[in-house]
């Protein structure tokens, strides 16, 4: 299953919500200003790192170039990708979750 | 009270603190503030602003939106010196928690006219605490 988050992981629970439900194997992809939680280094990386191996994790890159924020931020294990991605992660997986 | 005291440049200063906590593209909130600032500006009163929580986002650098098709509005945060917005005070634990520090925010300065035209920066770092003073002190907040 492919999930995509477009929330704050410091404003909503929503990020968490995903991690929490989502299954081994499951892609999520992080937009909008869901691609504040791919960021090294926060008050929330901890508890997404714990998901790192199980999950395979996205952000969007347009959307973090908007928010000013630069690859070397980023988590590891965090593939960027562009439009053109999301779509090949949407027609990949049989079954999308938007989590808003 | 007269009229007068109601139109711009006249009666007395009101301290007015324009909070942001709000990230810049995701909501439209962060660029309604701005426009509301920079319109409160001709009122001639003694305007601050706040950045915390994801407010902070709204004043970091390097801000490139031409992938997602919407206007950055980031640039205008600079100008607010030329109309005479000079404080903007930013929590350092809000910096903290995201990952981020001084260095990652754009350089907003404003000419002093009280010294020489000195450029000085607009931006204050202060601690949840000393913002909650800053707070405290105004006569009308504004929140977005």
């Amino acid at each position: 299953m492919l999930h995509t988050v477009n929330k704050s992981p410091f404003e909503k629970s929503t990020f968490e919500s995903c991690l929490n439900h989502a299954r081994p194997g499951d892609a999520v992809l992080l937009i909008e200003d869901g691609v504040y939680g791919a960021v090294k280094g926060t008050a929330v990386s901890g508890q997404v790192a714990k998901f790192n191996g199980d999950l395979k994790l996205y952000a969007l890159g347009p959307d973090l170039a908007a928010r000013g924020i630069k690859d070397a931020s980023l988590m590891e294990g965090v593939s960027v990708v562009d439009y053109g991605g999301f779509v090949d992660l949407v027609a990949k997986h049989d079954v999308s979750q938007a989590w808003l | 009270m007269s009229m007068e005291e109601d139109l711009p440049g006249t009666g007395d200063q009101k301290k007015f603190l324009y909070v942001n906590r709000r990230a810049p593209y995701g909501t439209i909130y962060a660029l309604e503030s701005l426009e509301v600032v920079l319109i409160g500006a001709a009122f001639d009163q003694d305007v601050s602003l706040a950045f915390f929580d994801d407010g902070v986002y709204q004043i970091v650098k390097d801000q490139d939106t031409s992938g997602i098709g919407m206007k950055n509005f980031s640039p205008t945060y600079r100008a607010l010196g030329d109309y005479e917005v000079t404080r903007l005070y930013v929590e350092k634990e809000s910096l903290e928690e995201r990952g981020l520090t001084p260095d990652d925010l754009m350089e907003i300065t404003y000419e002093d006219e009280d010294d020489d035209w000195a450029e000085k920066p607009s931006v204050r770092l202060v601690s949840r605490a000393e913002l909650s003073e800053v707070m405290a002190e105004q006569d009308v907040i504004l929140s977005f």
